[in-house]
């Protein structure tokens, strides 16, 4: 008979281990499934983990895509970690990466065709701010009366979701776009365009403030009182008030914070590798970073790894379907069985499995 | 002499690292009162759960009226007839009282009937009971009640009661042994654990000793005198607290009207307490659980705050403080709930260190974390009050709980206060440890620090308090030396009036 | 804006059709947070049972089929979400989470082949009488089958809690599972049985969408419907009657905005389009506000029995 058995203390060992273990799982379920579909189960994990990396055809292309990719999904990550590990769990981080991507295109647009080299900056400030307004819903509603950040924070996301097919086709259309939504393309305006720094690697303004976000994470989080409030508020709320941490402070802090980081992520991607404001410029970032999180441990080292990996499947994803005609949604699929399996391996962090008999049914 | 009831053989359960029983056996007769005597954590509460099937033995047999008995869960040791009463109620707040009672029943009767079934057995007992109240709103006397109707009620043949006093007051206690009395010379054999000797020695016909899980002694604890008991329960001598004299200096802690409202749905509001605490006092705080214990604590730490001059610190208004800004003014304080409250389960013991000590310890620069100086705080606080753990990394939920009582209250007392409030800081700790910590309290008070030391643990506070009040529904009772107090008096102060007329039911 | 192009009549017999999936899926996240156990896969579920009930529908051509297999298809989904979360005790918000990924992302690989398909027609039931009656009979009395058997649902659930052993027991485990597990109750047997009922409610609501409601097969097609019956728990302070009063309120709002803009109405589109999430978030706070929470005292909470 097989039981489980708490450890002492949290496994350091399965903290690393857990999530290899799920990527693992991932391929060999997600492989099976390849199979059902009636596509040849090692070509696709092949195409999607290998050959966006190391194919001689496609990896020029696809390799500069990983940073693309990954840089607002590891910034939403970061934001959302830190909450994560105080127990406030926003969920609307795509509301707020919206709401950023407006805010910020607003503000430039406002100021078409100036082409001062402060346009950027203020975008990226308003665009921030933007995202940061958007999640001060949830933090101030869940503060003054208590209401449930999750369930706010979602809903939040449908109606940023209307609001963008609104200013889009509205507000803030192109007004030389004949008529079709969509706002002016920040490609063909300089001074707003966020463009690659260094020329075929991907590396754009949001990568560079990705991985500035890992470091301060990792600084807030393991050295910093505010950082040891926020998790010491997670794991023992009780704890945390009695050692004088305000409740309230963290999760104004933790709901700004994620929303400042999505609401640039938002500004910064379509000033760049989208282009411009459409109705579904955004690709379902928000969400898919939740599994970044996770992936990552809550951990910035481990989000910026996750975050890599995750947009490896993206870019691998698209590349199955062009070349094996594998459905777009499968790589959705797998994407959510990764975060299972990685829930499911974690037990082991916690708890050692034992054979023998057992104590208590 | 009665027939065996319930007969142990060489019953054994190991856990990893430890076992909790090792070949223990004795036998329960039918209508006997039996104790089971041992400090925390000597097996008393595997032994039970064994008997009540919530744990299966490794090895040994259990026979019950001759017949093999082997509970695979506690619906079929209820249904043999074993009902147990838990230390912890095992009572769910939101339900109604009868709702409650049908929910530990096999075949509970129709809703109707059962609260008339309710009523008649409160009536022959003496235990006065609504089968329609809320359960979280009952005091902690009257949750017992429940669960003890709720076994009374399918008539068991064994009664087993854990710990069952630890939250009544001394008039509580005598109508439940009236009880107990009453349903064992009709007949019902009664299993009671206990690691208080004087009720043992009043109640009990025949008494089994664990000591680390081993049977040390079965004897009859009328005819052993209660010093005779400790040394089987304890096995080595120790020493016991010893309270200088000290003169009494300034007034440090002045509380003056303190009322809060309930935190929650079943919390209790603190009504208008006043104290004063003097620099070299130690104000014991007693009464039953859930009379207003938690939430004095809460406010006189700062996790709930009042108006500021509610509460003063050296005639300096506190009452409007979080707990940072009163810990830098020295009032320090130690939480009931170690795992959760007082520390952090999952964090280790240098960052527990932190959880209280960033300031005082100077443990901050610039609002970063030196952690190498935190890691000497946890060492320091480990090695003084001899905390048995692996290391300073180790995290709080690894350390048995009397190592990690001494490590949260070390903490405080390491840092110097010059106020310290600690709620119920020896619960659950085996006797060495207790002593040690009363020790280090007493210590403190010999330095001029003011304390307030809040315990359910009677004994506790007549050996460490200068002064005793009782807390009833959220208000303070007049506040007495101990010197020269009665039990009798002790009881009155706790208990207040209402549960007075309780006493007086015939049992 | 025209509103007299508003026909109460039919306004109130929408509502009711628009309401039946969000009741559906809510009354069985009420019995899994009942159990203590907050799952919110609800949507991912949801749209499972969705494309599942949709598929098995056409095939078949028998709608009734098509409910049956999206009540399986929503409980299958749940039972990794039960297994992870009562055998290997996974944060129930992050396995939740997870939950609803994996429904959109298996729903839209099973929905491809079916875009753009009709669903087979649903017979309404009249009820013999009461159909017949003015007004009324149009209204509330010459539906399909689900939407009876959705109020069946809240009155059955009603008193399965109110007056059953089993109710009562499963709300025990729910408040303290601590407690429950002490008097010897299998806690997570009864909750897994709880997340299997609540999932297969919650396929029975996303097969409604795409069998009724809609009725066809799109992407996504759930947008935010298990959320909100998420909210709506909350909202009924966990009390069945109350769930019926917030699926009501929710289709009415959804119906009338919908009416809205259809009429022209002078409002912005987007004001419209979203008002369904803000009007949810308003009652959210109003909830909070008066403190009514009435939450199991064990909801999300893990459970390990130790020694």
């Amino acid at each position: 008979m097989l039981r489980l058995e708490k450890r002492p203390q949290p496994s350091q060992l399965w903290m690393v281990l857990s999530p290899i273990i799920a990527v693992f799982l991932t391929m060999i379920v997600g492989g099976i499934m390849f199979a059902i579909l009636g596509k040849p189960p090692f070509e696709a994990i092949k195409v999607i983990f290998w050959d966006p990396l190391f194919n001689d055809q496609f990896a020029a292309y696809s390799r500069p895509q990983l940073l693309v990719k990954a840089g607002p999904l590891i910034l939403i990550a970061i934001g959302l970690s830190i909450g994560f590990k105080a127990g406030i769990w926003n969920i609307g981080a795509e509301g707020q990466y919206i709401m950023g991507a407006i805010c910020g295109a607003g503000a430039g647009l406002a100021f078409y065709p100036s082409e001062s080299f402060l346009i950027f900056p203020a975008m990226v400030l308003a665009g921030g701010l933007g995202g940061w307004a958007w999640a001060m819903v949830p933090a101030v509603l869940k503060t003054r009366f208590g209401t449930n950040e999750i369930l706010v924070s979602l809903m939040l996301t449908y109606v940023a979701q209307s609001i963008l097919i609104s200013v889009s086709s509205g507000l803030l259309r192109n007004p030389e776009g004949m008529g079709f939504p969509g706002s002016r393309n920040f490609k063909q305006w300089d001074a707003a365009f966020n463009a690659e720094l260094i020329a075929n690697t991907g590396l754009h303004w949001g990568v560079v403030t990705a991985l500035i976000a890992v470091i301060g994470a990792y600084l807030l989080m393991s050295r910093h009182i505010m950082g040891f409030n926020i998790r010491l508020t997670g794991e023992a709320p009780r704890a945390a008030r009695f050692s004088g941490v305000k409740p309230a402070r963290v999760v104004f802090f933790c709901l700004g914070i994620a929303g400042l980081l999505a609401g640039a992520a938002g500004l910064f991607e379509v000033t760049g590798p989208a282009g411009q404001l459409t109705g579904s410029f955004n690709a379902g970032y928000g969400f898919t970073a939740i599994i970044v999180a996770f992936l990552g441990r809550l951990h910035p080292v481990g989000i910026l790894l996750a975050g890599l990996l995750m947009a490896l499947t993206y870019i691998g994803g698209e590349l199955a379907q062009l070349m094996l005609g594998l459905p777009g949604a499968a790589i959705q699929l797998f994407q959510g069985m990764m975060l299972f399996f990685l829930l499911a391996a974690d037990v082991f962090t916690n708890f050692r499995l034992r054979f023998g008999k057992k104590g208590v049914a | 002499m009665n027939d065996v009831l319930l007969g142990l053989e060489g019953l054994t359960k190991a856990y990893p690292g430890v076992v909790a029983n090792d070949d223990v056996s004795f036998d329960i007769r039918e209508g006997e009162i039996h104790a089971l005597l041992g400090e925390n954590g000597a097996g008393k509460s595997t032994l039970v759960k064994m008997i009540y099937g919530l744990v299966k033995p490794d090895s040994g047999t259990m026979t019950l009226r001759g017949a093999a008995f082997e509970p695979a869960e506690p619906r079929a040791a209820r249904a043999a007839g074993v009902a147990m009463v838990f230390q912890h109620f095992s009572l769910f707040d939101a339900l109604s009282v009868a709702e409650n009672v049908a929910l530990g029943m096999e075949n509970p009767p129709k809703p109707r009937d059962l609260a008339r079934q309710i009523r008649e057995v409160s009536e022959t007992y003496g235990l006065p009971l609504d089968p329609g109240r809320t359960v979280g709103t009952l005091s902690a006397g009257e949750r017992q009640r429940v669960e003890i109707i709720r076994c009374l009620l399918q008539d068991p043949k064994l009664l087993i009661m854990d710990e069952p006093t630890s939250v009544l007051t001394p008039q509580e206690v005598e109508i439940l042994f009236e009880t107990l009395r009453k349903l064992a010379s009709e007949g019902t054999a009664i299993l009671y654990i206990s690691h208080k000797l004087e009720e043992i020695r009043s109640l009990c016909d025949h008494a089994t000793i664990l000591r680390l899980g081993k049977k040390v002694a079965t004897c009859t604890p009328a005819e052993a005198s209660a010093r005779e008991l400790a040394e089987m329960m304890v096995g080595a001598s120790f020493e016991t607290p010893q309270k200088a004299d000290r003169p009494l200096g300034e007034v440090m802690l002045d509380v003056r009207g303190l009322s809060l409202p309930a935190p929650g749905a079943f919390g209790t509001p603190l009504r208008e307490i006043s104290f004063q605490v003097r620099a070299g006092e130690v104000l014991g705080l007693g009464g039953v659980a859930g009379n207003g214990q938690d939430e004095l604590l809460a406010a006189l730490s700062g996790e709930r705050t009042t108006g500021a001059d509610v509460i003063r610190l050296r005639d300096q208004p506190i009452g409007n403080m979080g707990p940072t800004e009163r810990r830098a003014l020295g009032v320090l304080s130690g939480p009931e709930e170690r795992l959760g409250h007082a520390a952090a389960p999952d964090m280790s013991l240098v960052e527990n260190a932190v959880l209280t000590g960033a300031d005082r310890m100077g443990l901050l620069s610039g609002g970063f974390i030196n952690w190498p100086k935190s890691k000497g705080f946890a060492e320091d606080v480990i090695r003084t009050f001899d905390v048995r753990t692996p290391g300073s990394g180790t995290a709080a939920r690894a350390l048995s709980g009397g190592n990690l009582q001494k490590f949260v209250i070390g903490r405080e007392v390491l840092q110097s206060p010059e106020v310290l409030i600690v709620n119920q800081p020896t619960w659950g700790v085996d006797a060495a440890a207790a002593a040690a910590i009363r020790q280090a309290l007493l210590n403190l008070a010999a330095n001029g620090a003011a304390l307030v030391v809040i315990s359910q643990d009677l004994d506790e506070l007549m050996e460490v308090s200068d002064r005793f009040g009782a807390l009833n529904e959220g208000r303070l009772s007049d506040l007495r030396p101990v010197d020269g107090l009665t039990v009798e008096e002790i009881g009155l102060m706790m208990g207040g009036a209402h549960d007075m007329e309780v006493a007086h039911v015939d049992a | 804006m025209d509103l007299s192009s508003i026909n109460p009549v039919l306004l109130i017999a929408s509502i009711m059709v628009s309401a039946t999936p969000i009741l559906l899926a809510a009354i069985g996240e009420l019995v899994v947070e009942k159990s203590g156990v907050l799952n919110l896969g609800v949507e991912g579920m949801m749209i499972t049972g969705a494309v599942v009930g949709f598929a098995v529908a056409v095939s078949n051509t028998s709608p009734g089929l098509g409910f049956v297999g999206a009540a399986l298809a929503g409980a299958l989904l749940s039972l990794p979400f039960a297994l992870l979360t009562q055998y290997l005790m996974s944060n129930q918000v992050a396995t939740g989470l997870g939950l609803m990924m994996v429904g959109l992302g298996l729903s839209s690989l099973i929905g491809k082949p079916y875009e753009g398909m009709k669903a087979p027609p649903f017979p309404k039931v009249e009820i013999p009488l009461l159909s017949d009656l003015p007004i009324f009979g149009r209204m509330l009395f010459s539906h399909d089958i689900m939407v009876y058997f959705s109020v069946a649902l809240v009155v059955a659930v009603w008193a399965f809690l109110k007056y059953t052993r089993a109710g009562l027991i499963l709300r025990a485990v729910g408040e303290a599972h601590d407690s429950a597990h002490a008097l010897g109750y299998k806690v997570r047997h009864i909750r897994i049985l709880a997340i299997l009922f609540g999932g297969a409610c919650a396929g029975l609501g996303g097969a409604y969408l795409s069998l009724v409601r809609v009725p066809q097969w799109t992407e996504g097609m759930t947008a935010g419907a298990g959320w909100i019956a998420l909210a709506i728990v909350v909202f009924a302070s966990w009390r069945p009657g109350r769930v019926a009063v917030g699926a009501y309120l929710f289709g009415g709002v959804s119906v009338l905005q919908l009416n809205l803009q259809a009429a022209g109405a002078d409002v912005p589109v987007a004001l419209l389009s979203a008002s369904p999430y803000l009007i949810t978030i308003l009652v959210l706070v109003i909830i909070s506000a008066r403190g009514a929470h009435a939450a199991p005292a064990s909801l999300g909470r893990p459970f390990h029995a130790s020694h």
